[in-house]
């Protein structure tokens, strides 16, 4: 074991220990543990997306969809079938999956630019579906009259409905899961076969690697966590509206994997914990915050493109 | 019945006009500089308020003729001090400027002109029904197809028959060897990105005397106009503009009989495109 990879390992643990003890340091520093499930949730989303934005590089910019699916599907499981977090997250997460097993095949081939635009307007089909189906979704005013449930665990009751302490760590728990099978999967052949079409297409097409199949598992599994963090996103709201769905909030998961540093496993998660302030504390000061993250935008892009950790990175290794 | 159905697919075939001057400005940049600019809506709600404020001073045919000029200007200005850095980098920094600029557009029309939608006068003699039977057939909206023609007619002519537009399209098979030939692609890149933001700016005038004028008018038109570009056929402007039309008036016609899906069945149609035909409409085969 290297220095290096010393240092990884402490990384990993530190990072754990702050994520485990957050509802006891984050009230101290001024925030609130909803902002620290936020995070968390959309550290998640970002993540998922850079499964196949940092690993596979492929340009998704339509990653709300899945979000907002499993957004809906969680909050309509609870409102209209079975008043079960559990299975409503269950649920939520594999409608999300299956619409973009579905859609998969469709965009597969296409790659860069317009990879994204048809991913981005393929988006906005359920973004439609929920602002028109007034009768079902609630229409632009969001599904409402639901709420999580307390968990039944067999043994034992979560009270994860009014303990907000409790959902974090129940969130913390999907968080740690999904994360594990990222890392797992990344570790294995398929996830450096993914590293391989990433760095040189056509040399991985050349050596007889399914490319295609390839890449529509990593859009699957990448879209089918997005979705699990958009149940997770319904339940900390109670409430789901369209704009989960829109294709802005795509645009928010790209900019968050971006500032943390698309090349690192933990960069998204620290996007996402910078954007998440930054927008809580911009849209409580100005009226016109969409201008201040809009320059945001533009600055992360002309002065900082490795974002935050491939900044680090970059000065420690030169 | 049969009024309602005409009304709706020439209602359906004005929209789609817009869709296509939009989707012909953003497949000019994205076949010259691989850029998707989604700061396009935001060009074209800015041609429409500067076309607004202009309106007492210099009427509405000299606000048709100037406004679309002064947003091309300042996308001229955008491209040589922001949009020109990304060039050559990863597509996904110039989706993300250009998103960003879509916000600060938007949120700046909103702020400098107020969230409500604004009134804007077109000539009376224009707005006056041409016949009873055909109330819908105002001059207004003959006249937006008219002017649309003209500036489709008008950029093909550019494309086809001057000095810049033959170096465009050469631009957009090979810029290198452009390049080497000693074009100044920098310039080439330039211009070619005010023609796209001028047909926008041109868009957002016609619009607002059809739509009324609101900030978020440009995030209403631009995810159509992406999809006109993708069932039309990537790299294809002849196929940009027909899938414009076409999904104007499919959604025209949906109105008709299934109001609530409006919108959702130019997804549709977009899904049905690339599962039969992947590479659009009009689309070169192999290109993408």
């Amino acid at each position: 074991m290297n220095g290096l990879d010393v240092n990884k390992q402490a990384a990993n643990v530190v990072v754990w220990l702050l994520l485990l003890a957050m509802p006891y340091w984050l009230p101290a520093v001024g925030g609130y543990i909803e902002l620290g499930s936020r995070v968390i949730v959309l550290g998640l989303a970002a993540m998922a997306l850079n499964f196949l934005l940092g690993y596979t590089g492929v340009l998704s910019f339509g990653h709300a969809a899945y979000f907002g699916l499993g957004a809906y599907g969680v909050g309509m499981m609870i409102r209209y079938v079975a008043p079960s977090t559990g299975l409503g997250i269950l649920v939520g997460t594999l409608t999300g999956t299956i619409a973009a097993a579905i859609i998969g095949p469709m965009i597969i081939r296409l790659r860069g630019v317009y990879f994204a635009m048809v991913t981005i307007a393929f988006g906005q089909v359920f973004y439609f579906i929920a602002f028109r189906w007034n009768s079902v979704t609630g229409g632009d005013d969001g599904l409402t009259g639901w709420t999580r449930k307390a968990l039944h665990l067999g043994f034992a009751t979560v009270d994860i409905q009014s303990n907000p302490n409790a959902f974090y760590y129940l969130v913390l728990v999907l968080f740690a899961l999904a994360l594990g099978v990222m890392a797992w999967l990344l570790r294995s052949p398929f996830g450096r076969t993914l590293i391989a079409i990433r760095e040189n297409e056509r040399r991985a097409r050349f050596l007889g690697i399914p490319v295609d199949q390839h890449i529509w598992l990593s859009w699957v599994i990448s879209c089918g966590l997005v979705s699990l963090a958009g149940t997770l996103y319904a339940l900390l709201n109670n409430f789901v509206d369209p704009r989960a769905l829109y294709w802005t909030q795509s645009g928010d998961f790209v900019i968050m994997a971006v500032l943390g540093g698309m090349r690192s496993f933990w960069g998204p998660l620290i996007g996402a914990a910078i954007y998440v302030v930054l927008q809580d504390y911009l849209s409580s000061q100005t009226a016109n915050w969409m201008s201040f993250i809009g320059l945001f935008f533009v600055l992360v892009v002309l002065f900082f493109p490795r974002g935050v950790l491939g900044f680090i990175r970059r000065k420690v290794t030169s | 019945m049969t009024q309602v159905v005409l009304f709706n697919i020439f209602n359906g075939l004005i929209v789609g006009a817009f869709y296509a001057l939009m989707a012909l400005g953003l497949s000019l940049i994205l076949n010259l500089s691989g850029v998707i600019n989604f700061a396009h809506g935001g060009f074209l709600a800015i041609g429409g308020y500067l076309a607004y404020m202009l309106l007492p001073y210099i009427g509405f045919w000299g606000a048709l003729v100037v406004s679309p000029l002064l947003t091309a200007v300042l996308g001229l200005i955008v491209e040589r001090l922001l949009i020109r850095r990304v060039y050559g980098r990863d597509p996904l920094y110039s989706l993300l400027l250009t998103f960003g600029l879509a916000f600060i557009f938007e949120d700046g029309t909103r702020f400098i002109w107020g969230a409500q939608s604004l009134p804007f006068q077109v000539p009376s003699w224009l707005v006056t029904p041409l016949s009873p039977d055909y109330f819908f057939l105002t001059g207004y909206r003959l006249f937006m197809v008219l002017v649309v023609a003209v500036a489709v007619i008008g950029l093909f002519l550019i494309l086809g028959r001057t000095r810049l537009g033959m170096r465009i399209r050469a631009g957009t098979l090979d810029l290198e060897t452009v390049s080497v030939l000693g074009v100044n692609v920098r310039i080439l890149r330039n211009l070619n990105f005010g023609l796209g933001v001028y047909l926008a700016g041109l868009a957002g005038v016609l619009a607002v005397g059809q739509l009324g004028l609101q900030p978020t008018i440009g995030s209403s038109l631009i995810m159509p106009s992406f999809v006109a570009i993708i069932v039309g056929g990537l790299g294809s402007l002849p196929g940009t503009l027909l899938g414009g039309l076409l999904i104007g008036v499919a959604s025209g016609v949906t109105t008709v009989f299934f109001p609530s899906a409006t919108e959702a069945v130019m997804y549709v149609m977009m899904a049905a495109v690339l599962l039969v035909r992947p590479r659009g409409l009009l689309g070169e085969e192999g290109r993408f």
